[in-house]
């Protein structure tokens, strides 16, 4: 069981990410949901930067436009972009704080919510509201206890 | 350690991969529409996934159901007592009316509307992405789903079916801003095309001269000139109408008839008149009528 949930562990994260993606939220709370898919995928990328990076993040970009219905690759794209940046400057990242690690995560939060905004935007007329950018704070804030759970499960069952 | 770079591809060139790759879906899928049979296999395997993150809020409305108190429940039958006897009320004078109607029509050689068969179908998601509003339904290609079908609630017009999938399919709504409805005014049979805002309690009505005969109030139905949506249903009222002559037409605002945020049962149509395919797309699935 130890040695099947070491190989699965990240897999099985990443599922629970998109199953809270697209969980039904009470219409006051679901402007705010916090970005699950990117904060897993960065958690990974950041502490086993030679398993997940690009290549991970395209297939769950892929797998979050057919969850939520947008054209297929555009979430892919904007995932793999904001993997790629995490993916070539793991080290210094590493070196971070908890809390500035959160805010370099607030700011790709925001690259890719305009990355995803742009992309929309050019396939239909969309408008700009400020309302699409509250997932940026939210994934901020939880980014530091998401770090701490996923490191807390990495190093019980010794993924690597 | 070993690390990315000692084996596969270098990073840049995995990033250079990818965006090319989704550059090429995105054009492929977004523009060009290729992937709509794909889609219904794509969609059928992530249902699980959907189901699964369902699980929770239903568990809760279960829990829910299962507390509820003997006094909320004979409360709540009274007042469904009240209104099935106010509605089979009117339901009389309708059928008769029907009747006298279908009479009509045949004296004056009009086509009779024959009867539509039609589905209760339950909503699983509503989607949290802000650029579209879109939901998921639990029913699909298995019930006779087809891509275009017209969706309602006990209000009025809802949407559309975009995807199916075996067994959800998703619902484009009326107030998404990429969809539009052929209307007519009920009073005076103006025709109008009512496109959604992007906003879900609002419907806009474009290119309307400042002359024509609409005021607040109107009630919106359709026009079922469009070929998707079946003639006759509700589909808004109009709220505001500002005649700016400044401006070159006048500016029309609409509410939508369906509560769009609060959707919970939801009725799946199969009109004898639809064509074998919404009008833009030639690909559906062949719906069984009765």
């Amino acid at each position: 069981m130890r040695l099947s949930l070491k190989h699965w562990a990240i897999a099985i994260s990443l599922l629970v990410a998109q199953m809270l993606q697209i969980m039904p939220m009470p219409i006051m709370v679901d402007p705010y949901r916090p970005d699950w898919v990117l904060l897993v995928l960065g958690y990974w990328t950041l502490a086993l930067p030679q398993r997940v990076n690009v290549g991970v993040a395209f297939i769950n970009g892929l797998v979050l436009d057919i969850l939520l219905g947008t054209a297929l690759g555009i979430h892919s794209l904007a995932l793999s972009l904001v993997v790629f940046i995490l993916a070539a400057n793991y080290q210094r990242l590493r070196n971070y704080s908890v809390w500035q690690q959160a805010f370099m995560i607030g700011l790709l939060a925001a690259l890719y919510h305009l990355v995803i905004f742009w992309l929309q935007h050019m396939l239909t007329d969309i408008y700009f509201l400020f309302d699409y950018l509250w997932p940026v704070f939210t994934t901020m804030l939880f980014w530091p206890w998401c770090f701490m759970i996923l490191r807390k499960a990495r190093r019980q069952l010794k993924v690597s | 350690m070993d690390t990315i770079f000692s084996r596969g591809p270098s990073l840049t060139s995995r990033l250079v991969l990818a965006s090319v790759l989704s550059v090429l879906l995105i054009i492929l899928d977004g523009k060009l529409d290729t992937f709509s049979n794909v889609r219904v296999y794509l969609n059928s395997l992530v249902s699980p996934l959907q189901y699964m993150a369902n699980l929770p809020g239903e568990v809760l409305s279960q829990s829910a159901r299962a507390l509820t108190t003997q006094r909320q429940l004979l409360e709540d039958n009274a007042q469904l007592t009240r209104q099935n006897i106010l509605m089979s009320e009117q339901l009389q004078r309708f059928s008769v009316l029907e009747q006298e109607n279908e009479r009509l029509r045949t004296l004056l050689g009009s086509p009779v509307r024959p009867d539509v068969r039609k589905i209760v179908a339950e909503l699983m998601a509503v989607d949290n992405n802000p650029y579209s509003h879109q939901i998921v339904i639990n029913k699909g290609t298995l019930q006779g789903v087809y891509e275009g079908q017209p969706v309602l609630d006990d209000k009025g017009i809802v949407g559309q079916v975009m995807q199916v999938g075996t067994t959800t399919s998703r619902v484009l709504l009326i107030a998404d801003v990429t969809h539009a409805v052929p209307v007519r005014v009920l009073r005076n049979n103006v025709r109008l095309v009512a496109s959604g805002s992007g906003q879900l309690n609002r419907l806009v009505i474009n290119h309307v001269p400042h002359s024509t005969d609409i005021e607040p109030g109107d009630v919106l139905v359709s026009s079922g000139l469009g070929q998707v949506f079946p003639e006759g249903y509700p589909v808004g009222r109009i709220v505001d109408v500002i005649r700016d002559e400044t401006r070159p037409f006048a500016v029309i605002r609409a509410v939508p008839a369906a509560q769009l945020d609060r959707l919970k049962y939801l009725l799946l149509l199969w009109p004898h008149d639809a064509p074998q395919g919404p009008v833009e797309q030639g690909e559906v699935v062949d719906a069984p009528q009765s």
